[in-house]
């Protein structure tokens, strides 16, 4: 980073090199220590993703809490009926629910909300309110697998007029076997509908998929009708695109737009009937075309869950910039969170098709299972520490620890001190700062040894002599 | 390329291990350009560090601190030590102005683990910011012994400040609005007159006459005139001491 002055960046690594020498020299051994785990996991919420891990979970003797917000499980699966393979997506659901609710160690909680979460990898404490009150829940692991939500488009007339859907919309209508959908002349799809723009910035990914598929089934229901896609980059990743091939060779005619020249939609009387006017730029003919449709099907991004938020900040874990969460590492760390002992999958994490929620979910779960086959864990033990000689008992440092680390005691001289409990303190060093006296030190990163690291930022032999 | 003689502030950086402590090291690896002005001590949450640090690091010459944390509501800590980090950080430069320095040459900034560009985008504007103002003291027109002075009687108020910080320099309400609106406030201006200002003057008192005997009389002119004769002798009537002329 400093690749044009050599001097001066290896007069930096020689200075940060002396600053910690200067610092390890006052280190202390530290003393680690053990913790319990709780077996047990909780799982939020009852998607596909979440079902599956807390059975995987359960499967493997571990009592699961599964919390749900609607009053049924399933999630986004529930409007899905098919995919792309031809799996039959409602019955993999009612089968998977079925065991879900038959399994003794899966502990469902329907139409529930988290009120509070607080704790540490092995020993999470949760609060949940639901129909059967406010439950208290200790578990060891957590899964995030709140899934992700279709967006409400505003754009191409959808809300107005009731020809416009998207294709989640679509899709139920087809299994619904709603005549006005399978008996439309001509069918336009408008893909990367609220994404891809300024304002969400990332790929839906499945859409792609989900629009060939809605295609291919609607050409074998009704063969003769003309199905347009208006797109800006075709992605039927993995073997999918054997259907979109498939697709092609069924007629269904694929069209680039620009999102400079995005199609313009309108309501209009065609030859016959009234339909709706898609005025869109062919790149190949290299000119305007009009397609007069009866239905017009949006494929809208897909976007967070609407609780991501308060989720990441109830149990501390981060969301990208679009607004999924955030893996530990894209590479070393896929189903786990920076914070440890907290794991994810499922669409929470990006938008996945559900084969890929599936495998995802057994990642999380076999992770979380790693965990909670241990009996304890080594916790390290940089904690904090207090000196009672000079402590005042101003409780400075009580107030500060929201982890309730730290509390009074009356010591061996009769007097009132500051004590910590190592199980509980985090290492965050917050007391150590507020602490008037300096009784209070997180050790690894006390006072002194800061003091010392930064007084040799200057280079002088001195120093580094009487650390 | 700058020329040999030209200024290069010396900076030194408090980064909290999660977040910006993240963020530089992908800087780093991401081969994202700045100036390599700064030193990193690594904590392990931005609340960690102690106002005592940063008085130390400018009495020790550096000509910025600069502190990183997680952005707000994001401290990987139950603590949210990156509030009191805002705290303790808008304390430290009104003592900073009351001691004749800019400002601006403590820096507080929330940077996530994921922005390395920022990192850099955010040293860049440092150092060149630092390049502006120039070397401590001299730059603001305060002599070297008298800034050391100044910034020792300051250390010194290091506990006392911390309790009128815990008791009365705070706002009640964590959000980052309620932060920003409580430093800026002239209630906040006023607390801090009251209770910080004169302690700090009388501070610098007792450190020059530490040194040696001196006579109020003399005392404002080693002050580098923050302080006049007749607040000296206010002072020390305040400590039941009548001085002499
Ligand atoms: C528009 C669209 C089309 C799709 N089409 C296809 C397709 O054709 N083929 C395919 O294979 N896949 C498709 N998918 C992907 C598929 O839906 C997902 O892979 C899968 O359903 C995700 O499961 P999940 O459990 O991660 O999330 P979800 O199914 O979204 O489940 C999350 C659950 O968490 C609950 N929840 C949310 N917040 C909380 C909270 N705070 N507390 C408790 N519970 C909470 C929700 O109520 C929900 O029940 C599509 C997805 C979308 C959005
Ligand atoms: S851990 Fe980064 S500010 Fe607290």
């Amino acid at each position: 980073m400093h690749s044009k002055e050599t001097e001066a960046a290896t007069q930096k690594a020689k200075d940060l090199i002396r600053m910690s020498v200067a610092r390890a020299c006052c280190l202390e051994p530290l003393q680690e220590f053990s913790l319990p785990v709780d077996k047990n996991a909780l799982v939020v919420g009852g998607g596909v993703a979440g079902m599956t891990a807390a059975l995987s979970l359960a499967n493997q003797r571990h009592d699961v809490y599964l919390v749900e917000k609607e009053k049924q499980l399933g999630g986004m699966a529930r409007r899905i009926h098919s995919t792309l393979e031809g799996m039959d997506v409602q019955a993999y659901l009612n089968d998977l629910m079925h065991k879900v609710y038959q399994h003794p160690l899966v502990h469902v909680y329907t139409e529930a909300a988290i009120v509070d979460a607080e704790g540490y990898v092995g020993n999470f404490t949760t609060k949940v309110r639901s129909k059967r009150g406010l439950t208290e829940i200790k578990h060891g692991a957590a899964i995030i697998a709140i899934g992700a939500e279709e967006h409400r488009p505003t754009e191409y007339l959808y809300g107005e007029d009731e020809r416009v859907m998207t294709q989640l919309e679509l899709e139920e209508r087809i299994a619904a076997d709603d005549t006005a959908i399978t008996d439309a002349q001509s069918l336009v799809m408008i893909q990367c509908v609220g994404c891809r723009n300024e304002d969400r910035n990332y790929c839906s990914r499945i859409c792609c998929s989900h629009a060939v598929k809605n295609a291919l089934t609607l050409k074998e229901q009704n063969p003769s009708m003309d199905i347009y896609v208006l797109f800006r980059d075709m992605r039927t990743y993995r073997f999918a695109e054997d259907y979109y091939r498939k697709a092609s060779e069924n007629n269904v005619k694929f069209i680039r737009y620009e999102p400079e020249d995005a199609p313009v939609v309108e309501a209009a009387d065609g030859e016959d009937r009234p339909v709706l006017r898609v005025t869109a730029t062919d790149y190949i003919l290299g000119r305007k075309i009009e397609l007069d449709a009866d239905l017009l099907v949006l494929s809208a991004a897909t976007v967070p869950a609407s609780t991501s938020d308060e989720v990441s900040r109830q149990f501390k874990v981060t969301l990208g910039p679009d607004g999924f969460f955030t893996e530990a590492h894209v590479k070393l760390r896929p189903v786990d969170f920076a914070a440890e002992g907290i794991f994810l999958c499922g669409t929470a994490h990006y938008p996945k098709h559900i084969g890929e929620t599936i495998s995802q979910a057994y990642g999380a779960a076999g992770r979380a299972a790693g965990l909670l086959s241990q009996d304890s864990l080594i916790a390290s033990g940089s904690v904090c520490q207090v000196e009672e000689s000079m402590c005042v008992s101003c409780g400075a440092c009580i107030s500060a620890c929201s982890y309730g680390a730290i509390d009074f005691h009356e010591n061996a001289q009769g007097y009132r001190a500051a004590r910590v409990n190592p199980v509980l303190c985090k290492g965050d060093g917050l007391c150590n700062a507020k602490c008037p006296t300096g009784a209070i030190q997180l050790k690894h990163f006390t006072d002194k040894e800061i003091v010392r690291q930064l007084d040799a930022e200057i280079p002088d032999p001195k120093i580094l002599a009487t650390a | 390329m700058e020329g040999e003689g030209a200024f290069k502030p010396r900076v030194v950086g408090f980064l909290c291990n999660w977040c910006c402590y993240g963020g530089a090291d992908l800087c780093g690896v991401s081969r994202f350009q700045y100036p390599p002005y700064i030193r990193v001590i690594r904590v392990m949450c931005s609340g960690r560090v102690d106002p005592a640090f940063v008085l130390k690091a400018f009495a020790n010459g550096v000509d910025g601190v600069f502190i990183g944390g997680c952005h707000i509501n994001d401290c990987h800590y139950n603590t949210e030590g990156n509030y009191d980090a805002y705290g303790m950080a808008s304390i430290v430069k009104k003592l900073l102005e009351q001691i004749g320095l800019d400002q601006n040459r403590l820096r507080l900034e929330w940077v996530s683990a994921g922005e390395g560009i920022r990192f850099a985008e955010v040293m860049n504007d440092f150092s060149a910011k630092l390049k502006k103002m120039g070397p401590i003291g001299k730059s603001e027109g305060v002599p070297d012994d008298v800034l050391k002075r100044r910034l020792e009687a300051a250390m010194q108020m290091v506990p006392y400040i911390k309790l009128v910080e815990r008791e009365r320099l705070h706002s009640n309400l964590r959000t980052e609005e309620a932060y920003e609106k409580f430093y800026a406030s002239e209630e906040c201006d006023r607390l801090f007159k009251e209770l910080i200002t004169d302690k700090l003057e009388i501070s610098q008192m007792i450190a020059l006459l530490r040194e040696k005997p001196r006579t109020p009389v003399s005392l404002p002119s080693c002050w580098g005139c923050r302080v006049g004769y007749c607040q000296a002798c206010q002072h020390f009537g305040a400590a039941g001491v009548v001085p002499v002329r």
